[in-house]
């Protein structure tokens, strides 16, 4: 079990990260501490693959919380997100108290104290017992606190950005019926987007906004490094530097760090000493993936694999 | 530091980043917690708590290096401060200073900023320009008209009113030293120029971007100079995408609510009450349908382009418009304006229909001919024209019919209320059959105008 405690400094986030396989940029590692020190959640934008949702799972397993996610998709509501009622006990209850009624009513003599139970009895369908709680309602509930993944925000609709908001400024939500649900620990918060759909300022307000792109050529090594442990130093070098050259081209889906990560793995599971022409377009596919992609970068591969050797020269 | 981050604040809405009072705390808060001595770990505190989207990154990162590459400004105490620059600048150095000078038996005092300058204690100048740029709050600056007046209300902080003074004295015992001055000063000049344009820079992005919108939302929009045309279509761009993100909702979403207590008690009366079945309440909304009917003639050729490009955007946001283009024939231009970019889109319809002189008559003929079917009495018709038919039959009767068979009718029309039936204007005939009637001659009226007609079916 990793220490509960906020992290002391930036530094002490990159290398918790670190020992979680999760090589974080600076930037990155302010974002995490930042937002335990000043208790916002981050938004984190940027393209898919890039680690958005790793972040999430690297800081719950650093510090040893447990991970609650929802994935965001459209038509996503409170009685999914948040809390439901549980009607069919409710009814249920209905019935019971159907047949229990000439019990609770036992004692009344008159028509307006038999109301008055009655009464009493009504307020107990809308209390905790009959509560579903949801993710949201879940991450709130945690005494130990919990990292929350709200996954893909951007494939809601806005009406449930609005939902989140007071969540996610005071870690708190209201059901009508009964009142405000504290944290008892406050969560820590990641929302991801793929700007699919602007969100809105609101939203924006209440958190760090972390923007992830691709990473540089030496970050993206140590990231290889990290995550494929068999890979050699030299292969490494270049496979990235290839990547990087990919990159560049004008393409519908550019790679992405999970991209990297994989192919990688096919490389060192091919036995690859070193990239040439013949082993690239065969795993091209693992790389790219739309086939008019790999048209596109066919022609170029030769290139590529010349210039990535060349920078290693240098770099 | 305090006073410092205030001023980044601004210079950061000079930058076009949205920072708010709440922001400001965050981001203090954040600074509070990373310090500032590592200047890279302040920019991303910074970066991450301001900055709302990868363009506001952007900007606000160039922002930040144009702000922290200038020496910080001591406000708390600017006189003090360079008084004990200066002192100091004399005290280590006699030889080169005035001290010297007074020393060959001319018991001429100078002022500090003389001393300064004498002294060429760059860093010492450096921060006095600083504080003089506090105290004349430059951060205050918006117009490039303003850089001439800010840049002497500085000088005269720093004393130069003393230094003319100093000059003037030493002309006539010291001449050498006085030609030294004078040219120290003129550096100086320089200098504070340079601060004030760098000020202009961080401080009086926002404003003059602000103005030159504001200006050219209220400009009408047939009027507008062919150099300001780009910039129009990026403002009507910006309103069509506000609009569109106001109002867009997926296409398709669950329409379950809450449970319908009455409804699933009833439904499962056979069974005694017992809950087999659940009823849910349902949430209906209209039918958005739109026929927007645009008028690309000659005499609103410029106008209409405008138009084109925010009904461009109509199609976006509401699932069902049908959208026509006429001048002297009407055409449907729905499936142009909803495959092609706006630009294609454009020309094509302009190509098609467009510069003709306008002939609402026969267009309406056309209109009624082939697309009355399209009309149900939940659609909103909205005509954009100046109602300008070149004295031919305006056909008023056909438009009395669209307007029986719709829900609403609304003319958007950039002309002047006053130009209304004069000359071969036909808006009153056609204003009796219309359910609104609205000049539509600026971008801030446009938008209003079309704001009004999505907003109803949200």
């Amino acid at each position: 079990m990793a220490d509960q405690k906020p992290s002391t400094s930036i530094e002490a986030v990159e290398s918790g990260l670190a020992a979680q396989g999760y090589i974080a940029s600076r930037q990155i590692a302010t974002a995490v501490y930042l937002s335990q020190q000043i208790e916002k959640p981050i938004l984190v934008e940027g393209p898919a693959g890039v680690g958005k949702t790793e972040l999430a799972k690297a800081i719950a397993a650093w510090r040893g919380m447990k991970m609650i996610r929802l994935q965001c998709y459209e038509g996503l509501d409170e009685a999914k997100a948040l809390y439901e009622w549980k009607y069919a006990k409710q009814l249920l209850y209905t019935q019971i108290l159907k047949d229990k009624l000439g019990e609770v009513l036992g004692g009344a003599q008159t028509l307006h104290a038999a109301l008055g139970q009655l009464h009493d009895f009504g307020d107990v369908f809308f209390s905790k017992e009959f509560v579903e709680p949801r993710p949201l309602l879940q991450a709130l509930e945690q005494p130990g606190g919990c990292v929350l993944l709200i996954d893909e925000i951007d494939k809601s609709d806005a009406e449930f950005e609005s939902l989140l908001l007071e969540i996610l400024s005071d870690f708190q939500v209201t059901i009508p019926e009964f009142g405000t649900v504290s944290a008892i620990t406050p969560p820590t918060v990641i929302l991801t987007s793929n700007s699919e759909r602007d969100l809105g300022d609101a939203l924006k307000r209440r958190c760090l906004h972390l923007h992830i792109g691709f990473p540089e050529q030496r970050l993206e090594e140590r990231i290889v490094e990290s995550r494929v442990p068999g890979i050699s130093q030299a292969l490494r070098r270049q496979m990235v530097g290839f990547i990087h050259e990919v990159r560049s081209l004008d393409l519908k889906k550019l790679p992405s760090v999970s991209e990297t990560i994989d192919w990688a793995r096919v490389l060192v599971l091919l036995q690859a000493s070193e990239l040439d022409t013949e082993i690239v377009k065969d795993t091209l596919n693992v790389l790219l993936k739309y086939e008019a992609d790999i048209e596109a970068a066919q022609p170029q591969i030769t290139t590529f694999i010349a210039k990535a050797a060349r920078s290693n020269v240098f770099g | 530091m305090r006073q410092n981050l205030h001023r980044f604040f601004r210079a950061a809405r000079g930058a076009g980043v949205h920072v708010s009072p709440a922001e400001s705390i965050d981001a203090m808060r954040a600074v509070a917690q990373v310090g500032i001595t590592d200047r890279a770990i302040l920019r991303d505190a910074l970066l991450l708590t301001l900055a709302k989207s990868q363009d506001e990154k952007l900007a606000l990162g160039g922002c930040f290096d144009l702000f922290f590459s200038q020496p910080e400004p001591r406000q708390d105490q600017p006189e003090a401060d360079y008084e004990d620059n200066a002192s100091q600048g004399s005290d280590q150095s006699p030889p080169s200073g005035s001290a010297s000078e007074a020393g060959e038996g001319q018991p001429v005092e100078l002022g500090s900023l003389a001393q300064m300058l004498l002294s060429q204690d760059r860093n010492a100048i450096a921060a006095a320009i600083a504080s003089a740029s506090g105290a004349a709050s430059l951060s205050d600056i918006r117009y490039s008209t303003q850089r001439g007046i800010f840049s002497s209300r500085i000088l005269d902080a720093m004393g130069l009113q003393r230094l003319r003074d100093d000059v003037d004295e030493l002309t006539a015992t010291n001449p050498t030293l006085a030609e030294r001055l004078r040219a120290a000063l003129d550096a100086l000049r320089e200098a504070v120029r340079d601060t004030v344009s760098q000020g202009l820079a961080l401080y009086a992005r926002e404003e003059a971007e602000n103005l030159r919108n504001e200006i050219l939302r209220n400009a009408p929009l047939a009027r507008i100079e062919r150099r300001q045309v780009a910039e129009m279509r990026a403002l009507i761009r910006q309103i069509a995408r506000r609009l569109r993100e106001r109002y867009s909702k997926p296409r398709k979403r669950q329409r379950r609510g809450h449970l319908d207590v009455r409804r699933t008690l009833r439904r499962n009366a056979a069974w005694g009450g017992i809950p087999f079945l659940t009823a849910w309440k349902r949430k209906h909304r209209d039918r958005p349908k739109i026929v927007a009917l645009c008028d690309v003639s000659g005499s609103v050729a410029q106008v209409s382009d405008f138009f084109l490009l925010l009904i461009h955007s109509l199609h976006e946001v509401v699932d069902d418009v049908r959208s026509f283009a006429f001048s002297s024939h009407l055409i449907e231009v729905s499936e142009i304006l909803e495959k092609k970019s706006p630009e294609e889109a454009m020309a094509e319809i302009m190509s098609k229909v467009g510069f003709g002189s306008s002939d609402y008559g026969s267009s309406l003929v056309d209109f009624e001919k082939d697309f009355m079917s399209t009309l149900t009495p939940q659609t909103t018709v909205i005509v954009l024209g100046d109602a300008r038919s070149n004295n031919l039959d305006p056909r008023a009767d056909i438009l009395r019919r669209i307007s029986e068979r719709s829900k609403r009718l609304v003319w958007l029309n950039p002309e002047g209320r006053l130009a209304w039936g004069f000359g071969d204007s036909e808006m009153p005939r056609y204003a009796t059959f219309c359910s609104v009637v609205r000049q539509c001659a600026t971008a801030q009226q446009l938008e209003r105008a079309v704001s009004d007609i999505v907003a109803t079916y949200q």
